[in-house]
């Protein structure tokens, strides 16, 4: 393993293992073990994938459902540990793997940003200094001091985002997070994340869209049934994963979600 | 991204080449609670504010539930069965010990679900889960504070308005009274970090928590007085060794030397029939107290390392 002091990501060899079913009733344990069969099956979420992502990279992690790639977002962020092999990061990780975990919802807009950004390792002076900048990008207006309870999705999404993208982070880690929110809102994360794409800071981005991750990120991993299948340019990675209209009947719906993430992407 | 004007690579800004490679789950365990303590106030704060959200009554209801146990022990162990007993200030003698078990069994309740009760949190970001009970041990902390002024406000009132003398707060027993908090808090916070990640695993775990926390509140001398256990006539001289080596027993024993012990004329336990003087409490009480705390900081650390073995599983099985 070759490192070079600008790598900001190294995932060596990483496996993880879950099991179908974590929580079987003693009636459940005792029923398999007459009838032979073990109630604690596990699959391979991740395989030996192995990867290093260079200092202000960013990478389009793509696959279809269930591909692991949730599972290596946890491993790269620190939620989770891996059962073999060994993640590294270099600095600070800040990003959404969901909008607004960590929020409660008896409490204010306010309250959950501080909170949510003590999470995310910032003191309270940097919250302080940034409170003005993250209001304003989550744009929720009065709302700021009602209980998040009582927000629509989208501006629990917003101020969730908003948090996040105001960390001063070294890798940015990005699920699916044009799911959620409106057009105007899409825009300015994008243009939000394009800022931090052209600070230097490593990015991470998770999405379906071939439109968006064309032209977020310079190089794209493609996980395949918990295994590394393609890693490397991103057109090409499009192609492998057969993502670029080549099916024989592409669904209407998606191909006018794809021109529109595209038209979206290309208006930042 | 932060300071408007510093387009500087943020490689630069941050000196990242200094920066060591590490495992981005990687953490210091317990210590590491105190290094980020802003994010542990903060949470603390939520759990206080989030409790009775919404509620009318609001903190009122903290001392509402400890008032109506109270005034029930009261009737029930002072004056239906407690005549003869011969306690001076039983009312003290009793609040002053529920300050401290409710203290625990809170402790040990809210540490138990603190994992699956912020379940969302956990298995969406990396921060060092010890954070939740220590964060809920601190909850129940802040909820004995009004107790403790009930009883400071309590033993004054006796001093004024009973027979006996002025409740004057002694060096002795305010040490001993803090020895006290000071194992509750060690034991708790032991229990919460061991029962919370076992809980999260074995589901179960939490009812079986709740049936012997409810137990506590009787395997202590607060609704009794301690000679009874000691005299030898109920229970076994044997048995007595096992009541004292609780270490919830000892620190009830040690908030009572600190505040109902000053607020008694003479001796605090008198047999009503002879009039002979009977012991308060367990005889070595403040050599046995420190025992238990070095006892207490070990199994501190037993707990420490089975959650730092248990809780790599956690995200996954939450």
């Amino acid at each position: 393993m070759t490192l070079s002091p600008t790598t900001s990501i190294v995932v060596d060899n990483v496996s993880k293992t879950f099991r179908y079913q974590s929580h079987p009733t003693l009636k459940k344990v005792l029923q398999g073990k007459l009838r032979g069969q073990s109630t604690s099956e596990t699959f391979k979420a991740l395989d030996g994938v192995s990867f290093q992502v260079q200092q202000g990279e960013s990478i389009g992690l793509m696959g279809l459902n269930g591909s692991g790639k949730s599972t290596l977002l946890k491993l790269v962020s620190g939620v989770m540990r891996p059962d073999q092999g060994e993640v590294l990061t270099r600095g600070r990780i800040s990003g959404l793997i969901a909008t607004g975990a960590g929020f409660h919802n008896e409490l204010t807009g306010r309250d959950n940003i501080y909170m949510n950004a003590a999470m995310l390792g910032m003191s309270k002076e940097e919250t302080d200094a940034k409170f003005d900048d993250i209001a304003a990008f989550a744009d929720v207006g009065r709302f700021l001091d009602t209980p998040v309870g009582n927000y629509s999705s989208g501006m629990f999404a917003r101020l969730g985002f908003s948090v996040a993208v105001h960390v001063d982070c070294d890798i940015f880690i990005a699920d699916e997070v044009l799911a959620v929110g409106d057009r105007p809102f899409k825009r300015k994360c994008l243009k939000r994340m394009k800022q931090i794409r052209e600070s230097g800071i490593t990015m991470f981005y998770v999405s379906h869209s071939a439109g968006s991750v064309k032209r977020m990120c310079d190089r794209a991993i493609v996980l395949e049934k918990g295994r590394l299948g393609f890693d490397g340019d991103v057109d090409e990675a499009i192609k492998f994963l057969h993502y670029d209209g080549d099916d024989d009947e592409p669904d209407g719906e998606e191909v006018e979600e794809d021109e529109r993430d595209d038209a979206l992407a290309s208006d930042i | 991204m932060s300071q408007p004007g510093d387009t500087r690579p943020v490689e630069v800004r941050h000196d990242l080449a200094h920066v060591p490679l590490s495992p981005p789950s990687r953490t210091s365990g317990v210590l590491e609670v105190f290094r980020r303590r802003y994010l542990l106030r903060l949470m603390v704060r939520r759990e206080i504010r989030a409790r009775y959200a919404g509620t009318a009554f609001g903190l009122a209801w903290s001392y509402i539930n400890p008032f109506t146990r109270f005034l029930t022990f009261y009737f029930v162990f002072g004056l239906l069965l407690g005549r003869g007993m011969g306690l001076e200030n039983f009312a003290i003698h009793l609040f002053a010990g529920m300050v401290l078990v409710n203290y625990f069994t809170e402790s040990v309740t809210a540490g138990t679900r603190s994992l699956l009760a912020n379940k969302g949190v956990i298995a969406k970001m990396a921060m060092p889960r010890e954070m939740f009970p220590v964060a809920s041990m601190l909850v129940s902390l802040w909820h004995a504070v009004p107790q403790l002024i009930i009883l400071v406000a309590a033993c004054l009132a006796t001093g004024v308005f009973g027979d006996g003398p002025m409740w004057v707060p002694d060096a002795v027993g305010m040490g001993a009274a803090f020895l006290g908090f000071l194992l509750i808090m060690v034991y708790g916070t032991a229990a919460g970090l061991m029962f919370s990640c076992v809980n999260v695993i074995f589901r179960d775990f939490q009812r079986i928590v709740q049936t012997f926390i409810n137990i506590v509140p009787f395997t202590v001398p607060m609704m009794y007085p301690y000679h009874l256990i000691a005299d030898g006539e109920r229970i076994p001289a044997e048995y007595h060794d096992l009541y004292v080596a609780n270490p919830v027993a000892e620190a009830v024993m040690l908030i009572q030397r600190g505040f109902w012990y000053p607020t008694c004329e003479g001796r605090c336990a008198v047999d009503p029939a002879t009039g002979a003087e009977l012991p308060e409490f367990v005889s070595d009480l403040y050599t046995r107290g420190f025992v238990m705390l070095g006892i207490g900081l070990v199994l501190l650390a037993l707990s420490q390392f089975v959650f730092s073995r248990l809780e790599k599983t956690v995200p996954e099985r939450l």
